[in-house]
């Protein structure tokens, strides 16, 4: 059995659960002190995207699921972009000795 | 409503809840530790909703990638550099929060009206369901070849890149290093940033 797409949850209920983990992303690297906290944020925020891709691949485009295979690549450069900042994270915290945000304005002025 | 709606029903309303209560306390608390390990919950429910969306072969990689590589780093990186520090007191940083929060619930406001008021194209197409591992590996081999082998070399130039940014640099001999540091007028030069932390 299939689910189809008209399904007890509508399409605007994962597009209003992924928006609101895109704002709480974008406060939370606003916000942050804590450099880790900032990268955390930083997933947070390309979970919702692939959130509202993988509805809209569900609901609208449910034969050919481009939507998916975006996904796919979206998670693959997450997770390279979570290596390569946590090594730039280690490496400040090397020369720094600290994590917080407001002491790392080497290239401010 | 028959028994199959109403669980997935219910299956939604949970790992919704879940998402946004654990993404506000990732956020929201003190203790980094335990935003860590309810940033790995939040990864779980959205691979829910993934298999709600009957997507199981994305819902398996966000588990293996997400709570499996990339959360486990994000603990390494805490427990190497988890120093309990007295962060010093910035001005302002009230009234920061508080514009921040109203530019974030602005934004908020804005896609929610956005994604309600939207006249979706729906329904579409009738969803492919257990095909869709199948899909994607065609996908992936045909029309988004370029992309998959771009993906590729990104994940190795990414692996090259964090060996070379975290490794300790170890390619000067010791001698020299105490030599460096008998120096004290190095102490004024420009000193390359990677290896700054050796001469101390």
């Amino acid at each position: 059995m299939l689910f189809n797409s008209i399904g007890p949850v509508p399409l605007q209920a994962y597009l209003i659960v992924a928006a609101f983990l895109f704002c709480t992303g974008v406060w939370g690297l606003i916000n942050s002190r804590n450099a880790v906290r900032v990268l955390m944020s930083i997933e947070l925020m390309l979970n919702a995207v692939n959130i509202n891709l993988m509805s809209f691949s569900s609901y609208i485009d449910g034969s050919i699921i481009r939507g998916q295979v975006f996904s796919i690549f979206v998670i693959t450069v997450a997770a390279a972009e979570a290596a390569v900042g946590l090594a730039i994270l280690l490496s400040l915290y090397r020369n720094r000795v600290t994590i917080d945000m407001e002491s790392f304005n080497l290239l401010k002025w | 409503m028959n028994i199959a709606y109403s669980t997935e029903l219910i299956c939604f309303l949970i790992l919704s809840a879940v998402i946004i209560s654990g993404s506000l306390a990732v956020v929201l608390l003190e203790n980094i530790v335990y935003s860590a390990f309810l940033l790995g919950g939040v990864f779980m429910a959205v691979s829910g909703l993934y298999l709600l969306l009957n997507a199981s072969f994305v819902a398996a990689a966000q588990i293996l990638v997400y709570v499996g590589a990339v959360n486990v780093l994000i603990l390494f990186a805490i427990m190497l550099v988890n120093k309990k520090e007295k962060l010093k007191p910035i001005e302002g940083l009230k009234t920061r929060k508080l514009i921040s929060g109203a530019i974030c619930g602005g934004l908020l406001v804005l896609l929610l009206r956005v994604s309600i008021t939207t006249k979706w194209n729906l329904p579409g197409p009738s969803s492919i369901g257990e095909e869709a591992t199948e899909r994607i590996g065609e996908h992936l081999f045909t029309d988004y070849l370029l992309p998959f082998e771009l993906a590729s070399i990104l994940l190795l130039m990414a692996m090259i890149g964090a060996i070379v940014l975290a490794r300790r640099d170890i390619s000067m001999p010791t001698n020299k290093i105490d030599n460096l540091k008998n120096e004290k007028s190095l102490i004024d030069k420009k000193i390359p940033l990677l290896s700054e932390n050796s001469l101390k």
